[in-house]
């Protein structure tokens, strides 16, 4: 049916998950340290988390996308001749669609976070306090375990944006299922066979995220009081 | 100096052209997803199973897949087919700008109707109790009831699938349309300006979003005020 084309695509199914997890762990990174900015007492700090958040929030991902990618480009091979670097500087398609949109989801997700740590009842802290406990050591006993429950239903959204994202790195040429979609079809001439193909793979990429995260939400809400309607 | 603003400042106009279609893209895809997704959300709160399944499965594939996938699968996509090139609907269908609306008015219907469904759902008892009291029927409960209360709760989120929107028109660029991305997309080609093409487009989709939060704050100061918090 797929003219032996779908070993092809598998290959950039593969690709696409790659994208996909590794951009998520860099998102949750500086989703982290975009809401400690966020939450911290320092106004400057909590400014510039403000901003970060903001401004990415309110831009295109496929903008974002083509800025990072051609202007960052372009933009390290202005600033290295200063600095004493002649060669041509290019960047590889996986390495930067992981940073652009580990940066874009590290926006959304500092906010996902914002909540969640704002919805932990402050005496949870206060008590980590009174036993002694460093701030760190409070942040990352006390408050994260707790954050993380609140968080997955954000979370499961940013995740399902993040995925159905990875199509868009596609269009600065990352060959992933997309892509590979998109060169099958124009061989072909069956556009409509190749892109149904990859819509099924992203829906099922999509259900079996959310089957996992329901599991992962329910073991983290054991010992949570649930009202029987 | 790094940067070279005047080629930028030279196209303005670009940009601008760019903005009026963005915007009619936006408002176009807008008005019609919203129309389909009143009828979806109803049959997604329905009782009758097959009837809530069907709008589900919908808003499940919709909601499941990328949106470049689903505009490709109308734009590329639909030509495969002889009887779609030689039906009467073939000169719309090979517009780039009927299939961007068309692709972007299906996956919005899909969210709002969820947003609207949900809002349906969490209608407080009382209310539909108090219609039933008045003796309505079903048809008039949701014309003077549930639909005005359910849409108004729904403004805040509804306001968030808008930006959404606005952010996804920005795919247009790719089916040749030249709106906001577009026109720099189209700036970068011709002089090579990738920085400074895209940082324009972005304050351009910045400023918007900030009108469209503004504009969302007041309607729900209008529509909304009802449910604030009390101020004294």
């Amino acid at each position: 049916m797929l003219k032996g084309y779908g070993a092809v695509i598998l290959d950039g199914v593969w690709l696409t998950l790659q994208l996909a997890l590794c951009s998520m762990a860099l998102a949750i990174v500086l989703g982290l340290i975009g809401v400690s900015l966020r939450l911290s007492p320092v106004r400057w700090l909590a400014w510039l988390g403000d901003l970060y958040s903001t401004v990415i929030r309110g831009i295109p991902d496929l903008v974002l996308i083509l800025l990072i990618f051609y202007g960052g480009q372009d933009l390290l091979n202005r600033v290295a001749p200063l600095l004493g670097h002649d060669d041509y500087i290019d960047l590889n398609p996986l390495m930067a669609g992981i940073g652009t949109l580990g940066f874009i989801f590290g926006a959304y997700l500092s906010e996902t976070f914002r909540g969640a740590f704002m919805a932990i009842p402050k005496g949870q802290a206060e008590a980590g306090m009174a036993y002694g406990m460093s701030s760190s050591r409070v942040f990352f006993r006390i408050l994260v375990p707790q954050m993380i429950r609140l968080a997955i239903p954000g979370f499961t959204n940013n995740w399902l944006v993040l995925t159905k994202a990875t199509a868009l790195i596609s269009v600065v040429g990352l060959q992933d299922m997309m892509f590979k979609a998109k060169q099958a079809a124009d061989a072909t001439r069956e556009p409509f066979t190749f892109f149904l193909a990859v819509a099924a793979m992203y829906l099922v990429i999509t259900s079996v995220s959310l089957l996992a995260l329901r599991y992962i939400e329910k073991r983290y809400s054991a010992g949570v009081r649930v009202a029987d309607l | 100096m790094i940067f070279d603003y005047n080629v930028v400042w030279e196209n303005l106009p670009l940009y601008f052209g760019g903005l009026l279609i963005t915007l009619k893209l936006l408002a176009l895809s807008l008005f019609f997803g919203l129309l389909a997704a009143l009828p979806l959300a109803l049959m997604r709160v329905s009782k009758v199973a097959w009837v809530n399944l069907l709008a589900w499965s919908y808003t499940y594939v919709i909601r499941g897949t990328p949106m470049l996938v689903q505009l490709f699968l109308i734009y590329y996509g639909l030509a495969q087919f002889e009887a779609v090139r030689e039906s009467f609907l073939w000169p719309w269908l090979s517009s780039a700008t009927f299939c961007a609306c068309l692709a972007f008015a299906i996956n919005t219907s899909a969210y709002t109707a969820e947003i609207i469904a949900g809002s349906l759902k969490s209608t407080p008892p009382g209310e539909i109790e108090a219609a039933r009291a008045m003796g309505m029927s079903k048809a008039k409960m949701y014309r003077r009831i549930l639909l005005p209360s359910a849409l108004r709760r729904a403004l805040p989120q509804y306001s968030n699938e808008v930006i959404m929107m606005l952010q996804t028109t920005s795919l247009a660029s790719i089916v040749t349309l030249i709106d906001i991305t577009g026109a720099a997309r189209t700036v970068n080609a011709q002089f090579y300006l990738p920085f400074e093409a895209y940082i324009t487009a972005g304050v351009f989709y910045l400023c918007l979003t900030f009108i469209l939060v503004k504009l969302f704050k007041l309607a729900e100061r209008r529509w909304l005020g009802y449910l604030a918090p009390r101020k004294h």
